[in-house]
């Protein structure tokens, strides 16, 4: 599957304080962050950041789905579950419907079983607790390899 | 002890002294270690980002609570989940445990104990903000004389 006009995959081993990580230099994968949190959008920014990764950042999910249906791809969506205007659930039910196939990633606060597996069933391809950490992004990023 | 190691001990045990007293938790450290040389003022930033999202927050809290017709407890419990989430996120360990009982006080529909769990927040977000800016006080004048964090 080819990642976007150009895309180039490769993976370089980087130590990190002595634990080798796999990590991606491809600079070709494109993110979208979907969070109405700006401490969230921030940090998440931040951790992409240090794997190399430049990220657009929306604050609700209508402007996500409105990024996608204008053409824009995305190999990583990190959706948030509750926000204004379309929340993630919906937000993710609509970009699956519209047949976009990115790897979608939720990221809630600690919510209820239920809560978690409806946002699955919308259509996630994994979903973290609030706030994502390096080793949750590098196991993202890994499985965003794998996929493609 | 030359000027640089003192200062360095203070902003160490400061430090350890928000960690101690539970305004800050391991989340915090792991923004500190997100910060290099590419994004010197990281964590400073992150902070004004949370203590912003912190007063709008609140006043949206106090507003919703202060309806007489009748409060609308989804509206503030919205608030308050969203001001426990960044305020995980921050490692702000305080403000969050707040958070945590001001849901439940939201799930109940009691308006006195949200007026309470408000109060709560509005104080410990208040001392948060003095100590972090003290912290950060205390960077600045390491920095200065020429030490490091790190």
């Amino acid at each position: 599957m080819v990642l976007g006009k150009g895309a180039s995959s490769s993976l370089s081993r980087k130590m990190v304080d002595g634990v080798e990580n796999m990590v991606s230099n491809c600079n070709d994968f494109t993110v979208l962050v979907v969070d109405d949190d700006p401490v969230i959008r921030k940090l998440h920014d931040m951790h992409l950041k240090k794997f190399g990764l430049r990220a657009q950042v929306v604050e609700n999910g209508k402007k996500a789905v409105d990024l996608c249906h204008f053409g824009t791809i995305f190999n990583l969506i990190l959706m948030d579950k509750e926000m204004p205007i379309m929340d993630g659930v919906e937000a993710t039910k609509e970009l699956r419907a519209m047949g976009v196939n990115s790897l979608i990633v939720g990221v809630t606060s600690r919510d209820s079983q239920y809560e978690t597996q409806t946002f699955m069933e919308a259509g996630l391809d994994f979903c973290f607790e609030k706030p994502l950490t390096a080793d949750k992004i590098s196991f993202i990023l890994q499985e965003l390899n794998k996929k493609n | 002890m030359d000027v640089v190691s003192q200062l360095q001990r203070q902003f160490i045990d400061y430090s350890a002294s928000l960690h101690r007293e539970g305004f800050v938790d391991d989340q915090f450290t792991q923004l500190q270690k997100l910060q290099d040389e590419n994004s010197p003022d990281f964590v400073v930033e992150v902070a004004s980002l949370f203590f912003e999202d912190c007063e709008k927050l609140i006043n949206n809290m106090a507003r919703a609570l202060e309806q007489q017709q009748g409060v609308d407890f989804k509206q503030v419990d919205a608030s308050v989940h969203q001001l426990k989430g960044s305020s995980s996120s921050i490692g702000a360990m305080r403000v969050k445990n707040v958070c945590i009982n001001f849901r439940s006080f939201c799930e109940a529909q009691n308006r006195e104990g949200c007026l309470r769990c408000l109060q709560q927040v509005t104080h410990e977000y208040s001392l948060l903000k003095s100590k972090l800016q003290t912290l950060f006080r205390l960077e600045q004048q390491l920095l200065a004389a020429g030490g490091s964090i790190k």
